[in-house]
């Protein structure tokens, strides 16, 4: 008998039009258009990259008709070189991208009537900033699925916490106490979700739909009836906090991103390397996962199932609504109705475009949140795209990244799948 | 439960992933006497369990025989914590025990081994193995510590593993080794060993029943769940026959295979499938040089041909994943094939859309009835119509003629003798031998150029077995081409003329079903016996030749 396996030797001669190819094609396509019309759009004034945080201070500059084409041809070549080769998607796809977005920079900058320059410090800690709560929301997801439990109510459980946060941090005077709740909030909605799915048996992605819709109601309900009659009773919650790290704040492009951070900031970090540890090294980590993927085998050893699901669909509530508070204790004060807007179906796509993997839906949640980035910059420059167009960026960045990108992912295999003993 | 013990040098058995807990546990260190009393299981109105009786002492290998449904699965999932029994007592040592989950079943001693494998096909052997019981280090899992006690316990027993192998990309027989392995580092002194050769090649049969041996050998005491006969007169110690949930006697493993099968069925059971010679006609079926990629883009399927004649039955012998399943797929249009040709009655239908080979005259029983057989909610009736719905009499161009499709289900239902309270029950309430033969009676219900039945008979009582190997020899003898696929070798053997071997998507030879089962597990295996190096695959016109062979041997039997 041979250990060996039946793939190894037999692979089938695959089709020719393979995810590459058909990815290469459409970067052709964008290639071309980035050379042809950014080109001709762009302005015969210099695109300027400014490595700090304000558009003063060292930088590097492209005249923008140059750059236009320049960067299209290069979006237009990985195109070729994928279709010729159908070989090496990830880099490929990357550079590509990268070129097309490049291009449309020097197109927009150039003609700017405000500002030829951007500053790229100041958009790495926008894009962070934007992916604070998408690393938090696809976290809380990452836990749950991986247990086996969907978890469609990220958006719910964002918006829970945003709303708790802001209404005890405001009662108690505390914004840590804020957080807290903040954080029990997202598990209180979460443990909603545990028992109508593990216990009850209901469809999980219904519940989740639900939730979502619950939650909106609810939290615009009582921020009508309590918080607006009287803000700063119900809806004035202190200021985050700011902990800049000395020395590391001054590094190109990246410092202000990382280390000019708050406890959002630091903790969306840290959160990050604790899942993966927690994972993929620990006891728990092994039992979860072996939840997910085939919970009837856990059981035979004397896993407890359903507890473990229930304590992982709590943890993902915890986590979630922490990054809730994200909305309405950093990047506003105070709370307002469906403030989330669509942030948690955002990480949801994130928790998938990163695989299941806590680093991947980190890596995915900074990609949406580039996007996120782009857009402000764009409207601050005044761009001639109308502002709606704009603002579709991150979700047509969404769709494209999940639809196109991720390629064929394999989820938890009892995802979604309740458990019945016997 | 899962505090890992910290002794490890100087004994010569391997340490315990778990602590043993509780007195009872260190008085019996290798020596386990279970008995069970009078174990009564319902569910709902079906009495699944009626007042068992057994008793297993210390190191023997006690089979408990019974056909499919008999109970016999009920009964261990009861035994392993996984069912709470509504009646009866359990006692070990004599002391009585309640085993409210797998983890209490693991302390007093019991491991099992399911016959759908409990292994995460993600995760490493040695993951697998330590799952719920991981050694670690302040909630931190000890990889290497996990590693060593697989490589100990597979030593100590001679069951070689690699830790770090991915479980699914082993093979069937090594996941089992697996499974046990996995039982004994949690110490236990007597295993359950669920329908273990269902999955396996007669070679492998045949080193696990050796396994069981050097178990028993190393003082453990084993329940061997099966049906069949040659492996229990070959193993065990002692029989306990099951049959509709009730003990009906025990048996030495010296008694005439007859009289198992009869205590295990209630009545004479035929042992073999009454048919007369075949008589060959034109080709119907003519598969050249196909290749199918399955679900995860590997060639399933590596370049087979085959050509079935009309009153001939072709069997297809195999363990389960070798390419069977994409192979037949691919002839209904299920799955696309990426080369080769597939040929009715002459006419290429390679690329059709499985209702046009439906309607071309072809039958088709699906491997797994409940996934792609039968809808479950639907009636007997409807299940009965599933593909000729839209046909007259039974369906119009808007509605369906309700009274026709009544009047056949009666019929078939009658002709078939499906037990069934009425044609309207849901067909997922009759029990699986029944709700074979609606498929069975579907599939029969045109005349048929072409039949193909894949594991016609899996989970099936024996009187159903019986009924529908008849009415597929009835088929042949009518002219029509039969093509079975079974991973039951005797099944093959009983009903084929002609036996091709499938092995890692090739048909390895095309031989009589008198060969030898030697020579037939060999293949099964991939060894080719006619040739004189052991062979992973035999180059197409090998093929060519052993087909020829095959019906020169089959000429000879026949004058």
């Amino acid at each position: 008998m041979t250990t060996s396996t039946m793939d190894v030797e037999l692979a089938v001669p695959e089709a020719y039009w393979t995810r590459t190819r058909k990815t290469g094609a459409v970067m052709v396509v964008l290639g071309l258009l980035a050379t042809i019309v950014f080109g001709a759009l762009a302005g015969s004034e210099n695109a300027r990259f400014a490595l700090g945080e304000n558009i003063s201070g060292a930088g590097f500059d492209i005249p923008g008709t140059f750059g236009a084409i320049f960067f299209g041809l290069v979006a237009l070549a990985a195109g070729v070189a994928m279709l010729v080769t159908g070989r090496y998607f990830g880099v490929l796809t990357g550079v590509a991208l990268a070129g097309f977005i490049i291009s449309a920079l020097c197109w927009q900058m150039s003609v700017s009537p405000v500002s030829h320059t951007m500053p790229l410090g100041f958009i790495a800690a926008a894009t962070f900033t934007a992916a604070i709560p998408l690393i938090f929301g696809s976290l809380g997801g990452v836990l749950c699925e991986r247990s086996g439990v969907v978890n469609v109510a990220i958006e719910g459980q964002l918006l829970t916490g945003a709303f708790f946060g802001a209404l005890f941090g405001t009662l108690t005077g505390s914004f840590w106490l804020g957080l807290v709740a903040a954080a029990v909030g997202g598990a209180l909605l979460s443990a909603i979700l545990a028992v109508f799915a593990i216990k009850y048996l209901v469809d999980q992605v219904v519940v989740g739909i639900v939730l979502n819709v619950f939650a909106g109601g609810l939290t615009a309900f009582f921020y009508e009836q309590v918080m607006r009659p009287d803000t700063d009773a119900y809806n004035f919650p202190g200021k985050v906090p700011s902990w800049p790290i000395p020395g590391l704040v001054d590094i190109p492009i990246l410092g202000p991103a990382l280390f000019n951070g708050n406890i959002f900031s630091y903790g969306s970090l840290i959160a990050v390397a604790v899942v993966t540890i927690a994972l993929f090294r620990t006891r728990w980590g092994l039992r979860t996962r072996a939840v997910g993927e085939h919970p009837a085998a856990a059981d035979t050893v004397g896993i407890r199932v359903l507890g473990l699901r229930y304590a992982n669909v709590l943890i993902a509530g915890l986590v979630a609504g922490f990054g809730g508070a994200y909305f309405s204790m950093l990047s506003t004060t105070g709370f307002s109705k469906y403030m989330v807007s669509g942030a948690g179906f955002i990480a949801l796509a994130a928790m998938i475009f990163g695989r299941w993997h806590p680093v991947g839906a980190f890596f995915a949640s900074l990609f949406f949140g580039f996007f996120g980035a782009l857009t402000g910059f764009l409207t601050s420059i005044s761009s001639p795209i109308p502002s709606q167009f704009l603002s579709m960026l991150p979700y047509v960045a969404t769709i494209f990244a999940v639809a196109g990108l991720v390629g064929r992912v394999r989820a938890p295999a009892a995802d979604g799948k309740p458990y019945v003993k016997g | 439960m899962s505090a890992h013990s910290p002794s490890d040098g100087g004994t010569s058995r391997p340490p315990p992933l778990t602590e043993p807990s509780g007195g009872a546990r260190d008085q019996r260190r290798s020596e386990l006497r279970l008995e069970l009393r009078g174990i009564t299981k319902r569910f709902g109105d079906l009495v699944a369990n009626d007042d068992i009786h057994l008793t297993v002492e210390p190191g023997e290998i006690h089979a408990l025989l019974g056909e499919n449904g008999a109970g016999k699965s009920t009964l261990m999932n009861v035994l392993y914590g996984l069912l709470q029994p509504d009646e009866g007592e359990i006692l070990v040592d004599g002391a009585p025990v309640r085993i409210k989950g797998p983890g209490d079943a693991i302390k007093v001693g019991i491991g099992m081994v399911h016959q759908h494998f409990m292994l995460v096909p993600v995760f490493s052997v040695a993951e697998n193995i330590m799952l719920g019981a991981e050694p670690a280090r302040g909630g931190f899992i000890d990889h290497a510590k996990a590693v060593k006690l697989v490589r100990d316990v597979s030593q100590r027993y001679g069951l070689p593993l690699d830790p770090d192998a991915i479980i699914e990309d082993l093979p069937i027989g090594i996941q089992q080794r697996v499974e046990i392995v996995k039982a004994l580092t949690r110490d236990v002194d007597l295993l359950i060993l669920d329908e273990p050769t269902a999955v396996l090649t007669p070679q492998e049969t045949d080193e696990l029943l050796d396994v069981m041996r050097g178990l028993k050998a190393a003082g453990k005491s084993i329940v061997f769940i099966t049906h069949k006969l040659r492996e229990v007169k070959a193993v065990a110690d002692r029989i306990t026959v099951i049959r509709r949930g009730r003990t009906v006697g025990t048996a030495d493993p010296t008694a005439p295979e007859s009289e198992l099968a009869e205590l295990m069925v209630g009545r004479a059971v035929v042992l073999e499938v009454p048919k007369d010679e075949a008589v060959p006609g034109e080709p119907v079926l003519e598969v050249a040089g196909l290749v199918v990629a399955d679900d995860r883009e590997h060639r399933a399927v590596d370049g087979v041909d085959l050509v079935v004649r009309a009153g001939e039955v072709l069997g297809i012998a195999g363990v389960q994943g070798n390419g069977q399943t994409e192979l037949v797929e691919s002839i209904m249009g299920l799955r696309p094939s990426r080369a080769g040709t597939v040929h009715l009655s002459g006419q290429p239908i390679t690329t059709w859309h499985t209702r046009q080979v439906l309607r071309a005259g072809v039958g088709y029983v699906p491997e797994d009835r409940s996934v792609d057989g039968l809808v479950k909610e639907f009636s007997v009736a409807e299940n009965l119509v599933l593909d000729l719905y839209d046909l007259p009499p039974f369906g119009g161009r808007f509605a369906l003629d309700l009274d026709a499709i009544e009047a056949q289900a009666e019929q078939k239902i009658a002709e078939f003798d499906v037990r069934t309270q009425s044609a309207h029950q849901p067909v997922g309430a009759l029990s699986g031998g029944n709700q074979q033969k609606v498929i069975v009676a579907r599939e029969m219900s045109t005349p048929l150029k072409l039949l193909i039945a894949s594991q016609p008979t899996r989970g099936v009582d024996v009187g159903s077995i019986e009924f529908i190997h008849s009415r597929i020899v009835a088929e042949r003898d009518r002219g029509a081409a039969v093509l079975v696929v079974s991973s039951e070798l005797d099944e093959v053997v009983a009903l084929a003329d002609r036996v091709a071997v499938m092995y890692r998507g090739r048909v390895l030879a095309i031989v009589s079903p008198d060969t030898p089962r030697e020579t037939l597990g060999l293949l099964m295996a991939g060894i080719d016996p006619s040739s004189t190096s052991p062979t992973t695959g035999t180059p197409a016109s090998g093929e060519q030749d052993t087909q020829g062979e095959g019906m020169s041997e089959h000429g000879e039997a026949a004058s």
